[in-house]
């Protein structure tokens, strides 16, 4: 093993273990701290995926329990992208392995996890540009598991869609083609539903509307890991929250107990500066007192390299001037 | 009046050439391959048919019960070995290999086989015709092609729209990956894709080893016949390969006209003339 | 030979390293020195060997050079053409129309080929308008049009071919010599040419963009620009190819130059032997007339023998036996592309004896 494959932030190491209240344990092993009564549903460990010569994912564990919302944060170039293809069975790992339910299915195909209960709405939805939305939608029933969701299911789940089942799904808007794409995944029955960047080019109030869903998805028995960039909208609804920088987790932990202090730090390296080896001078029980004075509407959305903060609560103004600053990810 | 007559033996035609060109086009939208090999897997169809149907004792005509299966199965195993082994490492392979494919097919039919033409012989049906005028007479075999054309043609479009393994290939011709995420296994829609095509592919062999005389090196010349339906009708489209394979009948038809010597050079000029004036055909969807 | 150092910064968790960026070496020098005495070697040849084996060393030099130029236009430029056979016609044709109107047949050689560069313009702009397999099919048409024009041409002898007057006038013995002596010209030129061009910016841009068509399109007009040039030397190689056919056959018969055997045979040897290097194509032929010289009795068999190696070496070993073995000792006589040369480490792509090159 290579020394530095668990190397993370140790500042937010502390962070996590405080943040869960479980001082022994190492964020994010096995089945890691915050994970819910029982065996864990999905479980990754130590993950690592290149792309031609660059580690884009390095030796990432992630243990996720059956009924969670679990989000995973970072800037763009992370890696979260890459470790949610990974699951989905997109990419093959160079290390590591993927676990369903105590099944290793790493070296499973892409149809073989969905069988097996692993649906991943791609990034920029993906659709199929030939078909209407309806047989969009037929796709994703063809190979599906039994479960709650249908035609029907989806069509009220999405009231809108019904009216305009014939249209060619690229005339949608990028919303409603996102709806679409969560439909379509939604229909395979999936144990684990994957859901890369939705909010990716969505106005907000759009993005709302999207994730207005999740509840239902969750009361259908539904897992849900997903990814963000917008990291206001993914402490709102995660149960679970982890942060990847360069390819490494920076930060594990519940929503509530985390600052947005904290979180800017996992999310951009310490002190902007993208080394996450770096010993951190700060000390963690420090930012575990703050957690609470995030506010809900706290909401840092960052699109590509620049970092809009909007609507921040004093922590995060207080903290870094509520500067937007570039970031190299 | 024979002007006429040059027209509507020229559409005729173009059925027999839209029939060649779906295999085509299918491959080339569902895979991305460009299949080289295409007209000479014509040709063996033909070869299959005179070796193999008269062991069956079922008239010739009815050799395509023989040979279409045979076709079908075959593409399936060639499109999941060799043909998925070249697309896995690019298309620029694909294309080489089935170039490779195309000489391989050609000199070994002519070792096996001699260079001197044969003709599938499917005795008075294919003199059978009918007198529109005193001119203008319409073989009954060449009109059955054209129907056939239609009708594969037809089917094709409603296995892609209406039925799931049909739009399975869609969805996997469209978004590859998406289509995975779907549970689509890509590999065997591929395999379903190239048997459909090379299925149509036998017909055509067929029909052409009805119609004409055939050699081992015919299949470069069918091949460039399809192709050049393909572009001309505008690649992507199916019902446009039909209209290209009938511009591509007519103009030949009133190339022979003026000389027979003629008859497959205005072919590749209006093929030419279509490339220089509108590139992505007459019905074309996307560029080549 | 030339060898470009920069030092180039390396991640900071690995130390401070120097890396050099090099083309050359001394093997590289060694095959600058090599190829020179092979020339020369060659060009007192027909002073040694008989006639038969003279005409064979034509052929091979005749389809060394297609075979170059076809490695150019695939390897580099990334354009399968399966009609380079248009200009080995033409080529040929050119020769004879030259020649039936008293131009010596030698000197008619190099005028066919930039005439067929020139018909190779206006070709360009229209096959160019599509790419991938149907840029190849549509060169096919144009050449499968080619011979179909001239086949018709009565004047020059229509689908029967016409022979090449004037060169009875030499002795046999003299004009054989002659034709060897064309023929390791032309092909010594169309390997300096490639050479050349491989090693200019062109080639580096041309090897950048070969493997992605978007990018050669959203790279522009300075790609398209290139790609033309690369297609007209391309047609003047196979052009100067065919004019050399034109006289070594002593007539020309317009199934035979125009036949597709030749795409099939410069597409054949570039793949066994390697694309996107100038010693593959010399690989591939010398394999190619080894095979068609022992198997010269079972008529086809050469050629689908070849065309099988061919397929399988495409799928299993996509560099081609040329790039099989560079991979696997790094040796490379005609450097064309750049390389990273480490120091310290042992798998580094290069040869220990070229390491210590410095540019001076």
């Amino acid at each position: 093993m290579r020394p530095r494959w668990r190397s993370q932030l140790p500042g937010s190491v502390v962070a996590a273990e405080t943040a869960v209240g479980v001082p022994g344990a190492t964020v994010a092993t096995g089945p890691g701290p915050g994970t819910p009564s029982g065996d864990p549903l999905l479980e990754v460990r130590g993950v690592t995926v290149y792309h031609g010569q660059l580690r884009a994912v390095d030796g990432v564990d992630l243990s996720i329990g059956a009924g969670e919302t679990y989000a995973i944060i970072g800037a763009n170039g992370a890696g979260k992208s890459t470790l949610l293809r990974t699951i989905a069975g997109l990419h093959r790992p160079a290390e590591g392995r993927v676990h369903l339910e105590g099944r290793d299915i790493t070296s499973e195909t892409p149809e073989r996890r969905l069988a097996a209960g692993i649906a991943l709405v791609p990034e920029g939805r993906r659709l199929f540009h030939s078909m209407t939305v309806e047989e969009n939608l037929l796709v994703g029933t063809y190979h599906a598991r039994p479960g709650p969701f249908g035609l029907a299911e989806v069509y009220s789940l999405f009231p809108w869609m019904t009216a305009r089942r014939r249209q060619r799904a690229v005339q949608l808007s990028g919303g409603e083609q996102q709806a679409v794409a969560i439909g379509r995944a939604l229909l395979a029955n999936p144990r684990v539903l994957l859901l890369d960047e939705v909010s990716l080019g969505l106005a907000p109030i759009v993005v709302r509307r999207i994730y207005e869903v999740l509840p239902t998805l969750v009361e259908g028995g539904v897992t849900v890991l997903l990814v963000e960039q917008d990291v206001g909208q993914a402490r709102r609804v995660a149960t679970r929250l982890q942060c990847l920088l360069e390819g490494r987790t920076s930060l594990v932990g519940h929503p509530d107990e985390l600052t947005a202090d904290e979180i800017e730090r996992a999310y951009f390296g310490v002190g902007g500066r993208p080394a996450p080896a770096r010993d951190d001078a700060e000390p963690g029980p420090q930012v575990a007192a703050g957690g609470t004075q995030a506010g809900p509407g706290a909401s840092a959305v960052v699109e590509g390299a620049s970092v809009v903060v909007e609507g921040a609560p004093a922590v995060v103004e207080g903290a870094h001037g509520g500067r937007t600053r570039p970031c190299s990810g | 009046m024979q002007w006429v007559n040059a027209i509507v033996q020229g559409m005729v035609t173009g059925g027999f050439y839209a029939l060649f060109a779906c295999g085509l086009s299918l491959l080339f939208g569902v895979m991305g391959i460009i299949n080289l090999a295409h007209g000479d897997l014509a040709i063996i169809a033909a070869y299959v048919a005179i070796t193999l149907v008269p062991a069956t004792h079922l008239p010739m005509v009815w050799g395509f019960v023989v040979v279409v299966p045979i076709f079908a199965v075959g593409g399936y195993v060639l499109q999941r070995t060799l043909l998925q082994a070249s697309l896995d490492r690019s298309p620029f392979t694909t294309l080489l290999v089935t170039f490779g494919l195309s000489v391989i097919i050609e000199n070994v039919l002519l070792e096996v086989f001699s260079a001197n033409g044969q003709s599938i012989s499917i005795g008075t049906l294919i003199t059978n015709s009918f007198a529109l005028n005193n001119v203008i007479t319409i073989s009954w075999f060449s009109l059955t092609v054209l129907g056939v054309a239609v009708a594969v043609l037809g089917a094709l479009q409603l296995f892609l729209s209406r039925s799931r393994t049909g739009r399975l290939i869609r969805a996997v011709a469209d978004d590859r990956e998406a289509a995975q995420l779907s549970g689509a296994n890509y590999r065997h829609l591929f395999g379903v894709a190239a048997a459909i095509a090379f299925a149509t592919v036998a017909l055509a062999g067929l029909s052409y080893g009805m119609l004409t005389e055939f050699a081992p090196t015919s299949g470069v010349t069918t091949l460039l016949f399809a192709f050049e339906a393909v572009v001309i009708g505008g690649i992507g489209s199916l019902w446009g390969t039909l209209v290209g394979g009938i511009v591509l009948g007519v103009a030949q038809q009133l190339g022979a006209q003026i000389n027979p010597a003629y008859q497959i050079l205005a072919g590749n000029l209006v093929f030419l003339a279509v490339l220089a004036v509108r590139p992505r055909g007459l019905f074309g969807l996307r560029t080549a | 030979m030339t060898t470009v150092e920069q030092a180039v910064a390396a991640p900071p968790a690995a130390g401070a390293l120097h890396a050099r960026v090099t083309r050359g070496g001394r093997t590289a020098l060694a095959g600058g020195a090599g190829a020179l005495v092979v020339v020369a070697v060659l060009a007192v040849m027909p002073f040694a060997v008989s006639a038969a084996d003279t005409t064979l060393l034509v052929n091979f030099f005749i389809l060394l050079t297609m075979a170059v130029m076809w490695n150019l236009l695939a390897g580099y430029a990334g354009m399968v053409s399966i009609g380079q056979q248009a200009f080995v016609g033409l080529g040929a044709y050119g020769v004879l129309v030259l020649a039936m109107n008293g131009v010596n047949s030698f000197a008619a050689i190099p005028i066919a080929a930039i005439v067929c560069a020139a018909i190779a313009l206006p070709v360009s702009v229209l096959v160019f308008r599509l790419s991938g397999g149907y840029f190849a099919i549509a060169t096919w048409v144009v050449a499968d049009t080619a011979q179909l024009v001239i086949s018709s041409v009565t004047s020059l002898g229509g689908g029967t071919g016409h022979p090449v007057p004037g060169l009875s006038q030499l002795s046999p013995r003299a004009f054989a010599e002659a034709t060897y002596w064309a023929a390791l010209i032309v092909v010594v030129v169309a390997l300096g040419v490639a050479y050349a061009l491989l090693r200019s910016r062109i080639g580096l841009l041309m090897a950048a963009v070969r493997d992605d068509e978007v990018s050669a399109r959203s790279a522009g007009a300075r790609v398209m620009a290139t790609r033309r040039l690369v297609y007209l030397v391309a047609a003047l190689g196979c052009g100067a190819a065919g004019a050399l056919l034109a006289v070594s056959q002593l007539q020309v018969q317009p199934g035979s130059v125009f036949s597709i055997q030749w795409a099939a045979e410069m597409i054949f040897v570039s793949m066994i032997g390697g694309m996107g290097t100038l010693e593959g194509p010399i690989v591939g032929t010398i394999l190619f007339f080894l095979l068609q010289q022992n198997l010269a009795q079972q008529g086809a068999w050469y050629l689908i023998i070849f065309g099988s190696l061919a397929v399988v070496v495409a799928i299993w070993t996509p560099k081609g036996l040329w790039g099989a073995l560079r991979q696997r000792t790094g040796l490379e006589l005609f450097p064309v592309g750049y390389r990273l040369v480490t120091p310290d480490r042992a798998d580094a792509p290069a040869r220990p004896s070229s390491r210590r090159l410095r540019r001076r």
